[in-house]
């Protein structure tokens, strides 16, 4: 079992301190401008990797990390990979009695860079900004209170869920001898039948752990309405600096599509 | 290997557009859902839904070994609606997709839409209306209930990914004569793990606790049905039409016989030209694709339509006195 772990740096940078209602919003412009940019305009990437890498910059990430990590999505790139065959153009390079074209290429060249500067979007996003902090900017984004509510409470015992069914995991892997180079023991129904136990379990230890945080809550004075302080005033220098990235990206993106698209 | 197997759309594989409708699905699903709700969703059950999209995430996470090295893991949308109703199921499934592409990059931003809509609503709605509807057909009996859960998973999973196909196909990013029949094989097996899980996981939970699997209530069934027969419905004739087109319809024969189809304008702008989607050279698949996309479009509209009534129903009915909280 992989665990996951919270991507925030607690770190005390320009881009940290920023209003998390810029950096969302910001961010999704962003990737929404990754995405448009114009197939074959090369010069773009660069320089759209530029904008993303000094944010990083900015906000101590590293550079060089945010553009490794990036590229958690590529092995998805494989569903892409047959363009690389079928788009008429052009054939470059044969492969196994298969022709890869000149525009399969640029195409699936293009879809990976992109894929690779948006999660590195996202990921300066979820790097840089606690995530309670997120969450008052999606409810003042006009996300509805009750979801809200829903993912707070989400996020507050994933991690607690997270070990328990780690312990689960950990449980049957006791349980169960492997011998390496032989086939792990019983039927595929049977293991699944192993496996639907435990997501039963985790269920049910779950489901009983929310009667008790519900009846821990109400004991504290819990009237069904989360109450967190007014989020801080939204300043115009938090905006201008959101803008300017627009504008970055927008000066980008036109010479995309007047010189090189 | 279970990143690509996975559903999880990375941002950089939808068209702008495509994403666009997606999100545009998102939010009415989410608003339709959340309406649904209000009235069940005492402050009790907030916290109990935050826990079971926690227990979803980590459900996710239990992996099971299949052969070979891989291990398939649970998506969990029909075993959610088992659990929870199908519109509780949906919000549940949400909050676990938005987390998974807000915190760990598991899914795009961009792409959240269609996220959420392909492993939420899709298994919520049409996993819960066929789980129901076996399990009534069998009478009702425990068979009954796993059987029609082991389908309804199975069929949810499918369905998954076959929307995930079209949606590649639309952006093209994946030719859909062959995304098409490798996400719809693929899946078929993974379906199968999954829809093993789902009836484990029941059998297990009946075992334990057989009072958290009663009679869920009939407005539920019947709100979720009505959707995924709408879907169901919608998308059959989608996929019918293409047998249809070759011969010209009422209008146009008539035109045709009476010689003044040539004095019928074009429409000043197309959004998609003759019901095809320019880029896909298969004439039937992109009348096909053509129709899924208005079917989405108009189902949109159609929604909107009616909440944009009821605000009004809403505004013009005064207020009830805001006293007692």
């Amino acid at each position: 079992m992989t665990l996951v772990h919270d991507r925030y740096r607690a770190i005390n940078s320009p881009l940290h301190r920023l209003d998390p209602r810029v950096k969302l919003v910001t961010a999704l412009l962003l990737i929404v401008g990754i995405v448009l940019t114009p197939e074959r305009a090369w010069p773009a990437y660069p320089l759209l990797w530029a904008l993303v890498g000094g944010i990083a910059a900015v906000g101590q990430l590293g550079v060089g990390r945010v553009a490794r990590l990036g590229g958690v999505a590529l092995p998805f790139a494989l569903a892409a990979a047959t363009l690389l065959f079928t788009t008429p153009g052009d054939p470059v390079i044969s492969l196994a009695g298969l022709d890869i074209t000149d525009n399969g290429l640029a195409r699936f060249a293009a879809i990976l860079l992109k894929s690779w500067l948006a999660v590195q979007v996202a990921l300066l996003l979820s790097m840089s900004t606690h995530i309670t902090d997120l969450l008052w900017a999606l409810s003042s984004l006009r996300v509805p209170a009750t979801l809200v509510a829903i993912i707070s409470f989400m996020i507050r015992y994933l991690y607690t869920l997270q070990d328990e069914a780690q312990r689960l995991t950990r449980a049957r892997a006791a349980r169960s001898a492997t011998h390496t180079g032989q086939r792990s023991g019983g039927s595929i129904r049977w293991r699944a039948r192993v496996t639907g136990g435990l997501v039963g379990n985790l269920f049910l230890r779950s489901y009983e752990r929310s009667e008790r945080v519900y009846a821990a809550m109400l004991a504290r004075g819990y009237r069904g309405e989360l109450r967190s302080l007014d989020p801080p005033p939204l300043t115009g220098r938090a905006v201008l600096s959101g803008a300017g990235v627009i504008a970055a990206l927008v000066v980008i993106e036109l010479a995309a599509l007047l010189l090189w698209g | 290997m279970s990143i690509f197997l996975a559903l999880h759309i990375p941002d950089g594989f939808l068209s702008v557009p495509v994403a666009l409708v997606g999100w545009a699905l998102m939010i009415g699903f989410v608003g339709l859902a959340l309406r649904q709700t209000r009235d069940s969703l005492g402050e009790r059950q907030i916290p109990l839904m935050g826990i079971l999209a926690a227990f979803i995430f980590a459900a996710q996470m239990i992996n099971f070994p299949v052969a070979g090295g891989t291990s398939g893991h649970l998506l969990g949308g029909t075993l959610a609606a088992i659990l929870l109703g199908p519109w509780a199921a949906a919000l549940v499934m949400t909050s676990v997709v938005t987390v998974q592409a807000l915190l760990f990059q598991d899914g795009g931003l961009l792409a959240l839409g269609f996220n959420v809509f392909n492993m939420g609503i899709i298994g919520a709605f049409l996993g819960y209306a066929i789980y129901q509807w076996v399990r009534n057909t069998m009478g009702n009996t425990r068979n009954g209930q796993m059987i029609g859960a082991a389908v309804g998973a199975w069929v949810a999973v499918e369905a998954a990914a076959t929307a995930t196909a079209l949606q590649l196909a639309i952006s093209n990013t994946s030719p859909l004569d062959v995304a098409l029949p490798a996400m719809v094989g693929v899946h078929a097996l993974i379906g199968i793990g999954e829809a093993l899980i789902t009836v484990g996981a029941l059998a297990f939970i009946q075992q334990s606790r057989p009072d958290l699997l009663g009679a869920p209530t009939a407005t539920a069934a019947r709100g979720s049905s009505w959707i995924a027969v709408g879907l169901v419905i919608a998308l059959a004739i989608t996929f019918a039409s293409p047998l249809a087109a070759s011969s010209p319809d009422g209008l146009e024969r008539v035109a045709e016989d009476k010689a003044f189809i040539e004095e019928a304008n074009d429409a000043p702008y197309e959004i998609l030209p003759d019901y095809t989607i320019p880029g896909i050279s298969n004439e039937a698949l992109t009348t096909i694709l053509a129709g899924v996309i208005g079917v989405l479009i108009v189902g949109g509209i159609g929604y909107g339509v009616a909440r944009l009534n009821e605000r009004r129903a809403a505004v013009s009915v005064p207020p009830k006195a805001a006293g007692g909280d």
